[in-house]
């Protein structure tokens, strides 16, 4: 392992347990959306109360994922951020309006109309901005990003995104989020009504992220070449195909015979072995085909330290981080 | 509008507009520990009462504070790229350590917001202070890289090759300190200053409510031990300011020629035309001697560089100006408020004085916002200062105008809600009897 790649590792890392927590808690905002039935109050409720102590602390770990990728592989950064302004800048947008309209629903206490309105703005962003995120994965991962990209025509600065294959794994990733929350939340609804609510989301959505992995898969032919052509032709690719997908039928029959902390466990192997997945095929470039691990990365005398402050980070983050949750959701 | 001008006035609004929420992000978690801990010493409900209700309004603003700080991430990338590609390596260790407190304090925040009844007692004051050393450790990280653009060190730079990265002694660049302590040292000043004219402001209407006398009490104590030491700060910040970025001390001070026993102009107007500054008041030798401690000493003029290296000389000054007023404002009174308590031993309560606290309720946040506009704009044409011109780090994303009126739409609307929400929450508070 070089220092490059330990710290591409760890930015992988972040964004693992970025979409494990916040990712979930976007999902809650969707299931905030489609809340209906004679119980949607309650579902709200629950979501709001699995979200309101976190959600903050989640958040850290993208930001976390951004600073390190432009300390450690500055000019993929730079590229990236000149190609793909326009959806990091929705999706900016997405995430000001799900964290703002989620504090001001909790506070507004004049009218009941008002809090409706935030509710919504809360749950449209929170559906949104996941689709964007994947979106911008997706442009990254398809190998459009240059290191020059010229201004002029304008399509240059949309040709890499609107694409099949990004907005598909846009919607993967609203779908794999879902997923995780609907899981989630069928381990911390109290009743068995709730819990049954969320059953049935989490299952839809099961179905859903299969599905989309699929359509992801073969749009990936032509619009991700070299990440299709490693998920399918390399020597690990049929048993990793295989593993993910028996761990995702296994969740799903968990949750289908109700057992909501095993199929929890699963969904999170799950999620983990889909970005095992993205990160073996995406090696070793950090944005394809300019900018690979080793090449664009800063020199040594910046890494070395950096992996010190990742490592003290490890030492201070976790425990703390673990005592939160183990606060708020041990029941 | 120029892409870069539409730059420019992007990073101008989304910042001016996080600053706010980052300093009360930096200083309600003080007041909040210090009613909470008055709370667990004394046993008086009213104080807990005031830090549930402090944490109940802050908590707002810290969520705005957070998703305008995520934006200003992107920023950085999204409209400087070329800056953040040299820039990212050699400033990285204090954003990567402003990360860690970032983590800090989010979590903490989420235990001390929604623990009240699931930790004890002590724990909870205890991630409350967790919660304010994270903030504060934000704060300087931050500031410390935004110094490094100032007063840049830790590389070698030949070419537009960057090589030889030192990033500690990036992080320890000449102005990292000076400014990182004044910084942190105004956000309490601002916050305090602002929540007690919120509180003075009630008790003009209802003099002896028990809640608002506390509140009043602690934030002004606050406010007012800040108000006399930053003078001080601002005195050391300044003189490392002549040392590193003379241009800019000129700027601030509006002296066109270089010269020795120049004089300290207060007020007045520099004319970019004719090269001079007009209707100030000056007194002799006054800048040589605050700038170098020596009346004599002699202080670089904006003439020393050509024009197409000089920033906007009138905004820098009058920006400079607003902040040291609106600082020796907030000192009087502060000090009026102490001297009266020393008078009387009791909490100065006397009509005009509250009154005179509520009018000087926003001047903390006034001249932070003119603070940095000196540093900022009178670093211009300079990204990285003698190093990277502004025109030069731009992105060459087209129709810029675009992201800056989308955003600062967003921001506008945002700080009307905040407000709104605050002021019910100020009232709801009022209304609770408790006098
Ligand atoms: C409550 C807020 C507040 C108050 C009362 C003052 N300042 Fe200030 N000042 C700031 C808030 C601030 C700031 C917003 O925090 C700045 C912007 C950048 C920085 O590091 O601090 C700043 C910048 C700043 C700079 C520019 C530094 C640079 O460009 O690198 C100087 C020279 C001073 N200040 C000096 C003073 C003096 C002599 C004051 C005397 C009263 C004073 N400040 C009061
Ligand atoms: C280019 C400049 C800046 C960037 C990129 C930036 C970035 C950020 C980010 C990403 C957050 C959110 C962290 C979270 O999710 O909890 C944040 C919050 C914060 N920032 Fe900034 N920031 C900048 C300027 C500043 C300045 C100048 C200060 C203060 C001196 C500051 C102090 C804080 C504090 C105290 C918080 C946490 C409090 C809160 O959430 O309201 N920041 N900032
Ligand atoms: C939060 C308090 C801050 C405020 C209110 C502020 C204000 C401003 C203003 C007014 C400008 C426009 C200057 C001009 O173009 O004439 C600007 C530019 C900029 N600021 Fe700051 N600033 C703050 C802190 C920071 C920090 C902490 C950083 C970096 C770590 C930073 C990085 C930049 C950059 C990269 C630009 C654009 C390039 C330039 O104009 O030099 N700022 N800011």
């Amino acid at each position: 392992m070089t220092p490059a790649l330990l710290v591409a590792a760890a930015i992988w890392g972040s964004l693992v347990i970025y979409a494990l927590t916040g990712g979930a808690d976007f999902g809650g905002g969707v299931w905030d959306l489609f809340a209906h039935g004679p119980r949607a109050k309650d579902q709200r409720r629950l979501i709001a109360n699995a979200l309101g102590p976190i959600w903050e602390a989640n958040h850290v770990w993208f930001i976390l994922a951004l600073v390190l990728l432009f300390i450690a592989f500055p000019f993929a950064f730079a590229a990236i951020s000149i190609s793909l302004h326009i959806p990091i800048t929705l999706m900016l947008l997405g995430i000001v309006f799900r964290g703002a309209a989620f504090v001001f629903r909790s506070q507004e206490t004049s009218s009941v109309r008002m809090q409706r309105g935030w509710g919504y703005a809360f749950s449209v962003a929170s559906t949104i901005t996941p689709v964007l995120l994947g979106i911008i994965v997706g442009a990254i991962a398809s190998g459009s990003i240059v290191s020059k990209p010229k201004d002029w025509p304008l399509w240059n600065f949309i040709s890499p995104w609107l694409a099949f294959f990004p907005v598909a794994l846009g919607f993967f990733t609203l779908a794999l989020f879902a997923f995780l929350a609907a899981v989630y939340l069928t381990v911390e609804a109290r009743t068995v009504d709730l819990r049954n609510d969320f059953r049935i989301r989490a299952l839809i959505s099961g179905v859903m992220v299969g599905l989309f992995a699929w359509v992801c898969f073969i749009l990936g032919k032509n619009g991700a070449p070299l990440i299709h052509g490693n998920l399918s032709h390399e020597s690990w690719s049929v048993p990793f195909h295989l593993l993910t997908g028996i761990v995702a039928l296994l969740a799903l029959i968990c949750l289908w015979v109700r057992r909501f902390k095993a199929a929890r466990v699963l969904a999170i192997v799950q999620a983990i072995l889909i970005f095992i997945g993205w990160g073996l095929a995406q090696y070793p470039f950090i944005a394809a085909p300019t900018f690979t691990i080793s090449a664009s990365a800063a020199p040594i005398s910046v890494l070395e330290p950096l992996l010190k402050v990742i490592l003290l980070g490890i030492v201070l983050v976790a425990p703390t981080f673990g005592f939160l949750f183990y606060i708020f959701k041990r029941h | 509008m120029s892409n870069l001008f539409a730059a420019r006035s992007q990073m101008a609004v989304s910042l001016g507009f996080h600053i706010v929420f980052a300093a009360v992000g930096i200083a309600m978690p003080l007041l909040m520990v210090i009613a909470e801990g008055l709370w667990l010493k004394s046993e008086q409900e009213v104080y807990l009462r005031l830090a549930k209700q402090w944490a109940k309004g802050t908590a707002i603003l810290f969520a705005v504070g957070a998703v305008s700080g995520t934006v200003l991430s992107f920023e950085l990338g999204l409209l400087w790229p070329t800056f953040m590609a040299y820039a990212g390596p050699i400033i990285g260790m204090p954003f990567s350590l402003e990360g860690l407190a970032f983590f800090l304090e989010a979590i903490f925040l989420g235990i001390y917001m929604y623990g009240w009844k699931i930790v004890p007692p002590a724990i909870h004051w205890l991630a409350g202070i967790l919660v304010l050393v994270g903030g504060t450790l934000s704060g300087i990280f931050v500031v410390t890289a935004n110094a490094w653009m100032n007063t840049p060190a830790g590389f070698q730079w030949h070419n537009a090759v960057v090589s030889n990265i030192r990033p500690f002694a990036a992080m320890t660049n000449p102005a990292a300190l000076t400014q990182s302590l004044h910084m942190t040292i105004a956000a309490f000043q601002a916050v305090g200053f602002g929540v007690a004219g919120i509180h003075a402001y009630v008790l003009l209407g209802d003099r002896r409510n028990a809640f608002h006398r506390k509140a009043f009490a602690i934030s002004l104590s606050v406010g007012a031990l800040m108000s006399v030491i930053q003078p001080v700060s601002g005195d050391f910040l300044a003189k490392q300011v002549a040392r590193n970025q003379p241009v800019k001390l000129a700027a601030m001070e509006g002296q066109w020629e270089t010269e020795r026993g120049a004089p300290l102009r207060i007020g007045g107007f520099p004319d970019e035309r004719v090269e001079k500054t007009r209707f100030a008041l000056e007194i002799p030798k006054g800048l040589s001697f605050l700038a170098h401690w020596d009346p004599q000493a002699e202080i670089v003029g904006i003439n020393a560089v050509p024009r197409a290296n000089r920033p906007p000389i009138a905004i820098v000054h009058i920006a400079f100006q607003m902040m040291v007023a609106a600082g020796t404002g907030m000192m009087l009174i502060g000090l009026v408020g102490a001297w009266l308590y020393w008078k009387t031993r009791r909490l100065p309560d006397a009509r005009w004085y509250l009154a005179s606290v509520v009018v000087s309720a926003p001047l903390g946040l006034v001249a932070i916002e003119a603070g940095w506009t000196v540093t900022e704009v009178g670093r211009q044409p300079w990204i990285i200062y003698n190093i990277m011109r502004t025109a030069d780090a731009v992105t060459p994303m087209p129709g810029l105008v675009i992201p800056f009126a989308l955003f600062t739409l967003v921001y506008l609307f945002l700080a009307f809600t905040v407000i709104v929400l605050i002021r019910q929450q100020v009232y709801a508070s009022s209304e609770d009897g408790y006098s």
